[in-house]
């Protein structure tokens, strides 16, 4: 789908916890196809202190209702207003933006490493890899079992597996201290992760040591999000590269990364 | 509808709305959005004889009303524009203007020989006020000499219109604008952005990996409305205005002050279409108080 900005109509507001939330987005028109890996720039409206749009992981998409939903978790003023949109207002919304995961043409075993917001751009991904039959397990860590939230949609495509930093869920630690990690991953073909990025460059380097296919999405802060202020550079082998629109989902071996 | 064609220098602008250099890329990147021949302009990229990387990451800071940027020019330089960018933008009716910056006076020269060369590009935009890269661009803007020295130089090379971007961190505009004038620009812009900093309390750290930055967005709109003013009172070529115009009534503010065009920078980000509505909502204005042409209004401003 081409890049477009539209008002969309607020439909649903999941509270799941006290900082996040699901929004639903309502176009009026048909969607076309929106790739796992993909982001939306919201509009932050009537704010005296959000300037810029906000970018988001396009979490889910549903072509029957034309919705695409929002993962959001509360972090600063621009998220919070965000959190309280009423249903039947509208955002302003830019989507779809960004590359997308590159998907195995052939049925793997493949791993994806979300932490904090990060499992936002994660979802889709593992429902289309469970689509096409891929065997796919899911590596969710979290300061504390709170931010443990929709792990039954993930549990839908494929294993999950849990870390909490203060051991209220799943494995105590950071996810890299995660048996399927540590232990088991040169058993996968394919790792897929987002999250902080001391989190990813962690994942990179264990993915790296064994020559693990593996694909990072980026959250640099941007301040267009379709290619034109050139503030999200990353630094790959080719130079700098906008993760806006030559990311956010960059290859391990194109990022040159201290890891 | 009102007359809003404009003229600066030899171009004939069919409005006078254009993009600022740096928030619109080289116009391809709208194509998504809008239909970019229905501008008056626009002005790519700022453009250097040689690839230059930008600055290191992060180069982005959000303020109140506004925005930091220090990208630092970054883009593959002259020759890739003429060869494989410019190709591109022969699809597009409207005035497409290229910012031309240096590091040097000899440097300058061999950009604008290049751009010279080019058809289809009627004009420059002398990038003499960029505050994000360590040697030449803010530095040629901010005293008269460098001023005559640069703009005189280009001008012996450069045969089309040549607009000169003024930089706002200077202590009186208007004799630096008269020196441009005098060296031989046909039109003047401003302003570039304002030098300025933002800091992380928490980390006890600089936002941006430069430190310091420029400053755009509705934030800096009074300032470059001042300067606009002084400006065209001190010169006689015509003055493309910009700082922080979100709106068409901003634009308006920006005529009345003395510009005779306009440039939208920062609100392309937030809107990709604001352009578009800035020249309806122009064109709205001169319809609600009766004049038949924008250039009714330029300089109209009551005192």
């Amino acid at each position: 789908m081409r890049k477009t900005v539209q008002h969309l109509k607020v439909i649903a507001n999941l509270r799941l916890n006290d900082d996040h939330h699901i929004l639903v987005l309502q176009s009026a028109d048909k969607l076309e196809q929106i790739h796992p890996g993909q982001f939306a720039n919201l509009l932050v409206e009537n704010s005296s202190t959000v300037f810029l749009r906000r970018p988001f992981s396009i979490y889910s998409v549903d072509y029957a209702q034309n919705t695409i939903s929002i993962y959001i978790k509360i972090i600063g003023e621009g998220t919070r207003a965000l959190s309280k949109a009423v249903v039947g207002s509208e955002i302003d919304t830019m989507f779809p933006l960004g590359n997308k995961f590159t998907l195995p043409t052939e049925k793997e075993k493949v791993l994806l490493v979300g932490g904090g917001s990060g499992v936002a751009s994660l979802k889709s991904l593992a429902q289309s890899l469970h689509e096409k039959s891929n065997e796919v397990a899911i590596l969710i860590g979290a300061r504390s079992s709170k931010d443990l939230v929709e792990l039954d949609e993930f549990s839908k495509y494929g294993t999950v597996y849990t870390t909490t930093e203060d051991g209220t869920q799943g494995v105590k630690g950071y996810v890299t201290n995660h048996p399927v990690l540590e232990l088991e991953l040169s058993t996968f073909q394919r790792v897929y992760s987002c999250g902080p990025e001391p989190m990813m460059k962690a994942v990179a380097k264990k993915a790296k040591e064994k020559s693990i296919f593996c694909e990072l999405s980026l959250e640099n802060t941007m301040a267009c999000g379709f290619g034109v202020c050139l503030c999200c550079i990353t630094t790959t082998i080719d130079g700098h590269k906008c993760v806006c629109t030559e990311g956010p989902v960059f290859n391990i071996n194109i990022l040159k990364w201290e890891i | 509808m009102g007359d809003l064609t404009v003229s600066i220098h030899n171009l004939k602008l069919k409005n006078p709305v254009l993009t600022a250099s740096g928030t619109f890329g080289y116009g391809l990147e709208y194509d998504d959005f809008m239909d970019v021949s229905l501008l008056g302009g626009i002005v790519v990229k700022g453009t250097t004889i040689h690839p230059r990387q930008g600055n290191d990451y992060p180069r982005m800071a959000e303020t109140a009303s506004g925005m930091l940027n220090s990208v630092g020019l970054q883009n593959k330089g002259a020759k890739y524009f003429a060869t494989d960018i410019y190709p591109n933008l022969l699809k597009y009716d409207t005035n497409i203007l290229v910012n031309v910056s240096g590091s040097t006076i000899e440097e300058y020269i061999a950009c604008a020989e290049i751009i010279n060369e080019l058809d289809h590009i009627p004009g420059i935009e002398l990038n003499i006020s960029c505050p994000n890269v360590k040697e030449g661009g803010m530095a040629f803007g901010t005293s008269c000499a460098s001023i005559e020295a640069v703009v005189s130089a280009v001008r012996k090379v450069y045969h089309k219109t040549m607009v000169v971007k003024l930089s706002p961190n200077v202590t009186d505009i208007g004799e630096l604008a008269r020196s441009a004038e005098a060296s031989g620009a046909d039109s003047l812009s401003l302003i570039n952005t304002l030098m300025a900093m933002a800091i992380d309390a928490e980390r006890r750290k600089p936002i941006l990996s430069t430190i310091t930055g420029g400053l755009s967005g509705p934030a800096v709109k009074p300032i470059a409305l001042r300067q606009v003013w002084e400006v065209a009172k001190s010169v006689k070529v015509p003055i493309i205005g910009m700082g922080g115009i979100m709106n068409a009534t901003d634009a308006i503010e920006f005529f009345l002050a003395g510009a005779s065009a306009i440039q939208v920078g920062t609100a392309n980000y937030l809107d990709p279409m604001i352009t578009l509505k800035i020249i309806d909502g122009i064109d709205d204005y001169l319809n609600r108080h009766k004049f038949s042409s924008i250039n009714d209004i330029i300089g109209g401003l009551q005192v």
